[in-house]
């Protein structure tokens, strides 16, 4: 065979038969349209049946897929092969999180998390739908939609050094989503919701280096909303609704 | 009962996507005395909806009616949707949509602050309500999210239900294999409610996620619930070569052409025209998707696309659009032309053919989502209410399953309030008899036949057979193929024997149900000895509604499908010829 080949080092792991990680050397064929995802389908599908790792939509937007390649997060979906070629590349589960098989993570602590920031609509009364839509403004929708990008891929966790060392930060993504809601017009949860975030980010110590917004795949920038959730009284909250060009 | 010997609930929602989330927030809503539960093979914000990308339609203006969105969504469905049907779906869809901007979905506005509509597909006016180009996923979001306040709604994330539990004529749950651990146990519930989705992976080349694998399709068939009019099978017709990712209708919508390999908008050759520089309803690049993805074979036949190393191409143009609209209305589309095919859509064209996208058919329901199985329940793309007939509008797919969602989740709730107590020695029993099959099947078997060969040679089979175009010789060949796969498949070998996240196990299960659905498709295709919307025969090229102006059913036996007939409701839109 005279098709270029390269090697991808895969971390496995199998609760109750490994002691602890270790890595396993695969060879794919290099393919230039190849992503890091489609070379372990095909170790998948070809080579090792064994091995374990999530995947759905493979454009970008499901969220399955994150893993380490090359010690950093990434959506393997979206990693291509030429982009680390000649290789080897190194695939691990994502930094930070328990390990439950091979590249799989626990995802349990996020789901807790996400559900403690109460990320949905807060109304003191709840318009009927027959009265019709909220209005809500371009420049309203602005304010918060870069926030509503989050696809929960965890990258911004595995990245983040204050959740590494201290798992009960509540974390960047649920952070950014409790954040995207205050900044709703629709919603009234702000005196709610806003205690939580201001405990949740103020007793731990982010440094604000912003490594979960350099490797946020979809720009949501949480360490904005991070940052801003810290300095932010009512006051802040209250001129960026009536200013919406004020809080940017 | 304790832990070890199961679970139990009144209702039971399988699948958390757009439909199933939606269900199961209705019907915790229809009472407070019901204990609900969604059980789902992944984390519902990974279902499929999240991939849905152009829009939602609801009459939202005054410049529309319900009965130009029910006439438009008829005609599309070349007359083999069930009127009654679409009637009260016109008329719930701006109820539903409206709910979901209470409950925060970010749908783009208008400078006056009311959600804006565009231009879609197949209807006369703009009716299409969107978040930029993100639609399903911030939907699939904003339900999931609005989900996590209601402290009944139990998850069972990443479990997959292998089986409906049926006694007496009546389901009782699913027995579900918990990823985590690799147990197999029963969830008990007065109530099932299959909200699984599509099942594109049938085919080689889909838009269709990897978890659209018919799961829930093949658990109402295997417990001898018909699956309806599967043999309209979607073919989008922008997908990128190679990988089939989408590229949405919006982009047609905003404006963008269709050219073939000479630069010509070659739809004006199929009665499309007259070409416009501004996108005209109904016509050209607005017109419905079957008769899109048909020109372009056609194109291909008359030796007029690009030939590159997936196969033929045309040019989906968006040049004209400018960077601005682009990027404000089209931002995925552009995100992922330039990450998957190299090419900035702000100056190239980019490169796109038909691809498999949605099933049209599914499980049989009736209006408010019951099946012909006392307790069972379906919505969104998984089941069949028969709004979609033989081709489905682009558009109508995220606002069926809030509407048919939500009824599905009002009646089933109605049905567990009425229930008696469920008994637990039966569901003991039927789920010990499925933990064997489970484990002589896959477990212990130490068949030769590989996962990867069986599934790509049906995906191949049911390109080859049951494409865009199709005839008897070549979809009785499928039928056979399709019969040899499923005996190879009684010989599958596992590599994987852990407990814990066996993906082997998940695929060896999905497989099964895959070849479960193709079948349907299959053997309902051949049946159907005419060329109505996505169904297109070249050995029967009329629509012939003395014949078959009615719904196939597909049931189960063990030589194939067999195939019976319904007859399609029409209430105020007789049939007539369907020429945009």
């Amino acid at each position: 065979m005279s098709e270029e080949t390269i090697t991808l080092e895969v971390t496995r792991y199998r609760p109750g038969h490994d002691r602890e990680p270790r890595a396993q050397t695969f060879s794919v064929p290099y393919r230039k349209d190849w992503v890091v995802l489609d070379a372990l389908n095909h170790i998948k599908d070809r080579t090792d049946g064994t091995l374990s790792y999530r995947w759905s939509c493979r454009m970008g937007v499901c969220g399955s897929c994150g893993m380490m390649v090359n010690g950093v997060p990434k959506l393997t979906c979206a990693a291509f092969l030429r982009d680390y070629h000649p290789g080897p590349i190194r695939v691990e589960p994502l930094a930070n999180f328990p390990v439950v098989r091979d590249l799989v993570i626990s995802l349990d602590d996020f789901m807790e998390k996400l559900r403690r920031v109460k990320p949905w609509i807060i109304r003191e009364v709840e318009k009927p739908v027959a009265e019709g839509e909220y209005l809500q403004t371009p420049a309203q929708l602005d304010l918060y939609k870069q926030f509503s990008m989050c696809i929960n891929c965890m990258l911004c966790y595995a990245a983040c050094p204050v959740y590494g060392l201290d798992p009960v930060f509540i974390g960047p993504a649920a952070i950014a989503l409790g954040y995207r809601y205050n900044l709703d017009s629709r919603d009234e949860g702000y005196r709610i919701r806003q205690p939580i975030l201001t405990e949740a980010v103020g007793v731990w110590d982010c440094t604000f280096v912003g490594e979960c917004s350099v490797v946020c795949p979809k720009g949501v920038d949480p360490a904005a909303a991070i940052q801003r959730s810290k300095v932010a009284g009512a006051k802040e909250w209250f001129m960026s609704m009536l200013l919406p060009w004020g809080g940017r | 009962m304790p832990a070890e010997e199961g679970y139990r609930h009144d209702l039971l929602v399988v699948g958390g996507g757009g439909a199933g989330l939606r269900a199961a927030i209705a019907a915790a809503e229809e009472s407070n005395r019901l204990s609900i539960a969604v059980i789902s093979k992944v984390y519902p914000m990974r279902s499929h909806t999240v991939s849905a990308e152009g829009g939602t339609a609801a009459v939202m203006r005054e410049n529309d009616s319900l009965d130009t969105h029910a006439k438009d969504t008829i005609f599309g469905s070349d007359f083999l949707a069930d009127q009654d049907v679409v009637e009260a779906f016109v008329k719930e869809a701006p109820g539903e949509v409206i709910q979901l901007e209470h409950w925060g979905c970010p749908w783009s506005r208008d400078p006056d602050g009311r959600v804006s509509v565009r231009p879609f597909g197949g209807m006369t006016v703009n009716r299409t309500l969107y978040a930029a180009d993100k639609t399903g996923f911030h939907m699939l979001h904003a339900l999931f999210q609005t989900s996590l306040k209601y402290d009944k709604i139990v998850r069972y994330d990443e479990w997959f239900a292998t089986s409906l539990l049926v006694e007496d004529g009546k389901v009782c749950g699913v027995a579900a294999l918990n990823l985590h651990d690799g147990q197999v146990r029963p969830i008990a519930a007065k109530a099932v409610i299959i909200c699984t989705g599509g099942a594109g992976r049938i085919y080689p080349f889909t838009t269709n996620a990897a978890i659209k694998t018919g799961d829930g399709m093949a658990l109402a068939y295997r417990a001898g619930v018909a699956l309806k009019d599967m043999e309209f099978v979607q073919y989008h017709p922008t997908g990128l070569p190679g990988t089939g990712i989408l590229m949405t209708e919006a982009s047609r919508g905003e404006g963008g052409y269709l050219k073939n390999k000479d630069g010509y908008r070659y739809l004006q050759d199929y009665g499309l025209g007259p070409p416009t520089d501004k996108p005209v309803h109904r016509k050209m690049e607005l017109g419905p998707r079957d008769i899109l993805s048909r020109c372009h074979i056609q194109e291909h036949l008359k030796g007029r696309t690009f030939e590159g190393p997936y196969g033929d191409y045309v040019h989906l143009d968006l040049r004209h659009l400018g960077e601005k609209v682009i990027d404000k209305k089209l931002p995925f589309v552009r995100e992922l032309a330039r990450n998957y095919v190299g090419i900035d859509p702000v100056y190239e064209p980019i490169p796109v053919r038909p691809v498999v996208h949605y099933m049209m058919g599914g499980i049989s329901t009736d209006i408010s989502g019951k099946t012909s199985l006392d307790g069972l329940y379906a919505a969104g793309e998984t089941a069949c209410v028969s709004i979609n007939g033989a081709n489905r509008l682009g558009s109508n797919s995220l606002t069926e399953l809030l509407v048919f969602g939500a009824r599905a989740g009002r009646a089933a709730a109605r049905y567990a309030l009425e229930r008696p107590a469920l008994r637990s020695n039966p569901i003991a029993q039927l789920v010990s008899d499925e933990r064997k099959r489970l484990d002589q099947r896959f477990l212990r078997a130490d068949g030769r036949e590989r996962i990867a060969d069986i599934r790509e040679e049906m995906q191949n089979a049911m390109e080859k057979g049951v494409g865009i175009y199709r005839n008897q010789a070549e979809m009785k060949e499928t039928c056979e193929t399709l019969r040899k796969l499923r005996e190879r498949f009684a010989h599958i070998g596992l590599a994987d024997r852990d407990a814990v996240f066996n993906t082997e196990l998940i695929a060896a299960l999905e497989l099964e149900c895959l070849l479960d659905v193709a079948e349907a498709v299959a053997h309902s295709a051949l049946a159907r000895e005419e060329s109505r919307g996505s169904h297109t025969r070249t050995d029967f090229p009329k629509r012939d509604d003395a014949r078959f102006l009615k719904h196939s059913l597909a049931y189960r036996t063990p030589g194939g499908s067999r195939i019976e007939y319904l007859p399609v409701t029409i209430t105020r839109w007789p049939p007539e010829e369907r020429k945009y």
